[in-house]
């Protein structure tokens, strides 16, 4: 049997969390760009965009995220493309991400009063002037703090792609303490570096919006 | 249609043709026939609820109505059009009762986006016009400043000046003075009569009765959706020929 010292155990899962922060990046940028594309989908009043986009995020934020992932992992291979853990996790949560962010947004996009869109109409801008130079600027303000702390939130969500097969924080705390047979200490390792990666993001979120806040 | 009227709607800048609007089945516009010539100050009156704000909104698109045919300046009103939408809007100027400036752009920005996105106007001129524009309502010191610095009428005013550095044929005013301090009116109503004055074509929808009267060509009185009674300004004011605006005009007046 081998021998673990508290240093190796860090020093794993700090391994390990590299993969953490990397599917928690891939997961908000990805969702982020996603999101986004459907809330501009969503303003835009095309017909039938509307009811596709509120459908999309019902079905999403409807099914818990570890069974998006089982569906992830196993439904892409059903349709004969190969899968790993990495690609699968990604998707999941790339699309779990976009169906918060977009009703994130949406409500940020909605604070912002109808006078505007309606004054910038009549100043005869386009949708994507509109969107770009008035509401866009405005809406980023209200949307910052509840954005950054949502990312906490994908942060979290991260341990979840553990039972798929994916080496990262979570599924390595599982591995060690199979080995050490002293999972306490390694889950309380494991729950020390979630910790770290998120207070900071929740500090951040906190003073964003009183600095925001302030500014009015 | 007679050959009177085709003259008259063709040197008319806004030609509206049996407009009909809607809000679900509750019909607010029943059949509007208006035409407006290049120059004329029209003043909408009536009580709220009467579709007098409606039929303005109709005028720049920001409703959509049924039926019937809108034209500005020749330029046809197509919803489904983007670009003549867009034509269309750089005829006509609208003023709101609640400003809707821009609040995270300073007053010479709000002046100056529309005319460098819209007309492609680059930088220089553009700043030297808005500043003309800011001089013309009196606010020359305030091109710097942030809207949530200005009073109420000063914002208004910032309003006119964004509006007419568009170069509009025609300016809509959605009852510009109902959200302002009594003491601040005045200020905004003197740059209207300037305006109506040089002969900009004015269609506003006031509760300032007085101001309508002084500065108006034709007064329209809409009621259940419908123009109801229509004339000079003296003549609408100083003998109302139906009970309805007769009841309407002793109203304010109690």
């Amino acid at each position: 049997m081998v021998d673990f010292t508290l240093w190796d155990i860090f020093r794993n899962l700090l391994l390990a969390g590299r993969w953490t922060v990397a599917l928690s990046l891939i997961a908000f940028v990805g969702g982020g760009l996603v999101g986004l594309l459907l809330l501009v989908l969503r303003l835009s009043k095309l017909p039938g965009a509307q009811r596709f986009v509120a459908g999309y995020v019902q079905l999403f934020q409807g099914i818990p995220l570890l069974v998006q992932l089982f569906l992830a992992y196993y439904g892409l291979g059903l349709f004969g493309i190969n899968t790993s853990p990495w690609v699968a996790a990604a998707l999941g949560l790339t699309l779990y991400a976009s169906a918060f962010l977009t009703e994130i947004w949406r409500g940020c996009v909605e604070a912002i009063p109808r006078g505007q869109w309606e004054a910038s109409s009549s100043l005869a801008m386009s949708f994507t002037e509109q969107l770009r130079h008035i509401i866009w600027p405005q809406a980023q303000r209200i949307a910052i703090a509840p954005t950054v702390g949502f990312l906490v939130q994908v942060i979290k969500g991260t341990a979840l792609a553990s039972v798929i097969g994916f080496m990262e924080l979570t599924k390595v705390g599982k591995s060690i303490s199979n080995a050490t047979f002293n999972p306490f200490l390694v889950f309380s390792c494991v729950a020390l570096m979630y910790f770290c990666l998120c207070y900071p993001v929740s500090l951040y979120a906190k003073s964003l919006e009183r600095r925001l806040n302030v500014q009015r | 249609m007679s050959s009177g009227d085709v003259l008259a709607s063709q040197q008319a800048i806004i030609d509206i043709q049996s407009l009909r609007k809607s809000f679900g089945t509750n019909e607010v516009l029943k059949g509007i026939d208006l035409q407006v010539a290049r120059g004329e100050v029209i003043a909408i009156i009536g009580k709220s609820g009467s579709g007098k704000s409606t039929l303005l909104r109709c005028i720049n698109g920001l409703e959509e109505f049924q039926s019937g045919s809108l034209t500005v300046n020749g330029k046809p009103l197509l919803y489904g059009n983007a670009s003549a939408m867009r034509q269309l809007r750089q005829q006509v100027g609208m003023i709101f009762q609640s400003f809707n400036l821009f609040p995270h752009l300073s007053v010479g920005k709000n002046i100056m986006l529309a005319p460098s996105l819209v007309k492609k106007k680059d930088a220089k001129s553009a700043e030297v016009h808005a500043r003309q524009l800011l001089e013309r309502v009196g606010l020359s010191e305030k091109f710097d400043a942030h809207a949530d610095q200005l009073s109420g009428g000063q914002q208004q005013r910032v309003a006119i000046a964004r509006a007419l550095a568009m170069e509009p044929a025609v300016l809509l005013c959605d009852e510009i003075t109902s959200a302002l301090d009594p003491e601040l009116v005045g200020e905004v109503l003197r740059v209207v009569e300037a305006l109506a004055v040089e002969g900009m074509t004015l269609l506003m929808v006031t509760h300032e009765m007085s101001f309508a009267r002084k500065v108006s060509d034709r007064v329209i009185f809409m009621h259940q959706g419908r123009v109801h009674e229509m004339g000079p300004a003296t003549e609408v004011f100083a003998s109302p020929q139906t009970p309805e605006l007769k009841q309407f005009l002793s109203s304010l007046h109690d």
